[in-house]
C-alpha cells in the first residue's frame, strides 16, 4: 500500500531498584539484547548507528529550527552522552563495571539489527523501531517482533545475577504525567502540500483512537480525575502543529527528516497514536492512515474542519459512550463515529474508482483493511462485546468492568491502575494482554510463527531487506548502518563504504537477494555491488 | 497555515467542554455474554497480578519520552 514503519519506546522499571537511573538500564536493555545476537551470529549481529543523515530539526513547513533554539531532547542526530567517563561521574565506578561493556569498551546505546529494526535508547526508554514495510499486516508482524526482541533482552536481564531484574512496558504513560510515544512513519510524494496534510489528518486523528486507542485509567496529565478514557496519549497534547515530540505535544509533528531522496519524499512522523499490543487495533492504526494519506494525496479527503481540535481529541478520549459530539466549522455536530464513517467512506470511493480493493488486481490489503474499518465501526456502535476482541481500549475495559463489578472497586482503586499498567508488561505470563490472547479473546492478524521469523528476518520488498541481510551476513564488516546507509569497512578498501539506500524501495529481495546468495565475503560482495574492485564510494 | 485559519472565534467556545461533563460512562452490555468465562479470567488475572497494587503502581515512574 505504502511504505511505513512504527517506533516503540517502553516504558521501563526495575521493582528492585526503583531508584536506577533509567537512561542506564535502557542501555542494559539494548546490551542484553546484543549479547543475545551475539550468541546467535558468530562474530557479532551488533551494528552501529550513522547519524549522517538525521536531520531533526527540518520543519515540513519550510524552514529549519536553530540548534539554540532547540529543546535539548530534539537533538537526535547527535549519540546520546552516555559514554563510560560521564557514567562513571553520574554513577560512580561501581555502576560503570555493574553494567558491563562491549567488546570495544563503551556502552553500547544504538543497534541495527538483522531484521532490519533499529534498537537504542531514546532518552530514557529503550526503543524499537521497525524496518520499513509497505502494508498495515507487516507493519503488525514487524512491530510485534519488537516485542518479542524487547522480552529476550528482558529475560537476559532476568537470568543475570548481578544485575537487577528490567520489566518493560508497551505504554505510554506513567500516569503521574509523564508520557513516552509510539510513533508512525508513512512514506508520502514531498509534492503534496502540507498544509493539505495538516487539513485532510486533523479531523481523522482526532477521532482515529476509538479503534485504535489502548484505554487509560484516569483522566488529565497527571491522572488526578479518576475515570478511564480511550486514549493513552490524548491529555498530553496541546498544540495542532509543531516540530516538537517531548514538549507542547502536537496532533500533526511537522519533522522533516525524510531518510530518502528529499526533493521525491517526505517521511510523515505521527506521534498521536498509542502504542498498541492488539493486533486489530494496530492493523487498522496503520491501514486507515494509510488510506487518508492516499485520499489527501488525490484531493479527496473529506471537507471538514473541527472546531478546537486539542479540546476535541480531548473530549472524544474521554468519552466511552461515544455519543459526545464535536463541532466541525461549518456548523455540524457529529460523534467520533460519524467522522470516521465520513472518512471510510471517502476511502471506499477512492477505491473502488482506483481499483487498489479489487479482490483480482487490487494490492491484496486495501479490501482487507476496509471492511474490518466498517466492521470495527459498525460493532462499536452495535456491538461492544464483538468490538471487545479486537479494539484494544475496549478490551482493557472488559477487564477493569469486570473487576469494578466482582469487587465493588472505584476508579481511583490502585488494583485498577494495575491491571492499566500489567495489561501492557511484555512478557507473556504477567502481561492482562497476552493472557487474553491465550485464551482466544483478542483477535490475531499474523500467527505466532510469522513474528517471530520478523524478529531475524527482515522484510523481502523494501529496503530494509537490504540493510538486515547485510548485517546478518556481514556483521563483523559492518561497522555502521541507518535508514539510507550501510557503511562498510572491508580488507582491501582504503577507505569506508558507505553504500547510500536512499529509495525505500529498492534493496528489495527481488533485486538484491541473488547478490546476497553468491556471497559469503563482504568484499567480493561489495565489489559486485559497486560494479569494481576497492573504488571510490558512489556519491 | 490550517492551524491559523482554525482559530476563528466562535460563538460558544465551552461547548466542547460542556457535553463531556458527564463522567465516562461504563461501556454496556461488553463482557457480558459469558459471565463465567470473565469469572475465569479475573481468578487467573488475581494469580499473575504483582502484589501490593498501590506500591507497585506508585513505583512506576518514568522519565519524559517523545
Amino acid at each position: 500500500m505504502r511504505v511505513m514503519g512504527s517506533e516503540t519506546e517502553y516504558g521501563i522499571h526495575a521493582p528492585s531498584a526503583p531508584g536506577a537511573n533509567a537512561t542506564m538500564m535502557s542501555a542494559r536493555v539494548v546490551q542484553a539484547y546484543a549479547q543475545v545476537t551475539r550468541l546467535r551470529a558468530a562474530g557479532g549481529a551488533e551494528t552501529r548507528w550513522d547519524y549522517t543523515d538525521e536531520e531533526p530539526l527540518h520543519d515540513a513547513r519550510g524552514w529549519t529550527l536553530e540548534r539554540g533554539q532547540a529543546h535539548p531532547s530534539q537533538l537526535t542526530d547527535q549519540p546520546p552522552v552516555l559514554d563510560a567517563e560521564a557514567v562513571a561521574l553520574a554513577y560512580g565506578r561501581d555502576e560503570l563495571e555493574l553494567d558491563g561493556e562491549d567488546e570495544s569498551g563503551s556502552l553500547l546505546m544504538n543497534m541495527v539489527l538483522g531484521n532490519g529494526a533499529r534498537l537504542y535508547v531514546d532518552h530514557a526508554h529503550p526503543e524499537y523501531s521497525s524496518p520499513e514495510v509497505t502494508n498495515p499486516a507487516a507493519a503488525v508482524a514487524w512491530d510485534a517482533a519488537g516485542d518479542l526482541v524487547a522480552l529476550s533482552a528482558v529475560r537476559r536481564l532476568a537470568g543475570d545475577a548481578e544485575l537487577p531484574a528490567v520489566n518493560l512496558y508497551k505504554n505510554n504513560t506513567d500516569n503521574k504525567s509523564v508520557s513516552y510515544g509510539s510513533h508512525e512513519n508513512y512514506l508520502m510524494p514531498r509534492a503534496v502540500p502540507f498544509g493539505d496534510i495538516v487539513r485532510g489528518l486533523t479531523p481523522f486523528f482526532v477521532t482515529r483512537q476509538i479503534i485504535c486507542g489502548s484505554g487509560r485509567v484516569g483522566i488529565g496529565q497527571d491522572s488526578s480525575r479518576p475515570g478511564y478514557q480511550i486514549s493513552q496519549r490524548a491529555d498530553f497534547f496541546e498544540a495542532e502543529v509543531g516540530l516538537e515530540t517531548t514538549i507542547r505535544r502536537p496532533i500533526i509533528n511537522t519533522r522533516d527528516e525524510p531518510h530518502a531522496t528529499a526533493d521525491k519524499y517526505r517521511r510523515l512522523h505521527v506521534i498521536i497514536g498509542d502504542a498498541n499490543l492488539s493486533q486489530a487495533s494496530n492493523y487498522l492504526k496503520f491501514g486507515t492512515t494509510a488510506m487518508v494519506l492516499s485520499l489527501i494525496e488525490a484531493g479527496l479527503a473529506p471537507k471538514i474542519e473541527v472546531h478546537e481540535p486539542v479540546a476535541a481529541l480531548q473530549a472524544v478520549s474521554h468519552d466511552t459512550s461515544l455519543t459526545a459530539k464535536i463541532r466541525l466549522l461549518d456548523g455540524r455536530r457529529v460523534t467520533a463515529l460519524d467522522v470516521q464513517w465520513m472518512y471510510h467512506e471517502a476511502a471506499a470511493k477512492l477505491a473502488q474508482d482506483t481499483g487498489v480493493a479489487d479482490a483480482v488486481d487490487g494490492d491484496g490489503h486495501t479490501h482487507a483493511v476496509l471492511d474490518r474499518w466498517a466492521a470495527t465501526l459498525t460493532q462499536l456502535d452495535s456491538d461492544r462485546t464483538a468490538a471487545a476482541t479486537s479494539v484494544e481500549w475496549l478490551a482493557k475495559l472488559s477487564i477493569l468492568e469486570g473487576y469494578r463489578q466482582r469487587d465493588g472497586l472505584d476508579w481511583a482503586d490502585a488494583r485498577l491502575g494495575l491491571v492499566d499498567l500489567q495489561w501492557a508488561d511484555i512478557r507473556p505470563e504477567k502481561g492482562l494482554y497476552y493472557r487474553l490472547l491465550a485464551r482466544g479473546r483478542m483477535q490475531r492478524i499474523v500467527n505466532d510463527a510469522d513474528i517471530a521469523a520478523a524478529v531475524t528476518e527482515p522484510p523481502s520488498d523494501t529496503r530494509a531487506y537490504f540493510r538486515g541481510r547485510c548485517v546478518s551476513s556481514f556483521s563483523k564488516d559492518v561497522v555502521g548502518a541507518s535508514w539510507d546507509s550501510v557503511i562498510f569497512d572491508v580488507p582491501g578498501y582504503g577507505r569506508l563504504q558507505r553504500v547510500p539506500t536512499r529509495e525505500p524501495l529498492r534493496g528489495t529481495k527481488a533485486l538484491t537477494g541473488a547478490l546476497f546468495a553468491r556471497h559469503r565475503e563482504a568484499g567480493a560482495f561489495l565489489a559486485e555491488l559497486l560494479g569494481s574492485a576497492p573504488a571510490p564510494p558512489p556519491a | 497555515m490550517a492551524g491559523q485559519e482554525q482559530q476563528q472565534p466562535q460563538p460558544r467556545d465551552s461547548e466542547v467542554e460542556e457535553e463531556v461533563a458527564a463522567p465516562p460512562a461504563p461501556a454496556e452490555g461488553q463482557a457480558s455474554a459469558s459471565t463465567q468465562g470473565v469469572d475465569d479470567l479475573l481468578d487467573e488475572i488475581d494469580g499473575v497480578l504483582e502484589s501490593n497494587a498501590e506500591e507497585f503502581v506508585r513505583a512506576f515512574v518514568q522519565k519524559g519520552g517523545q
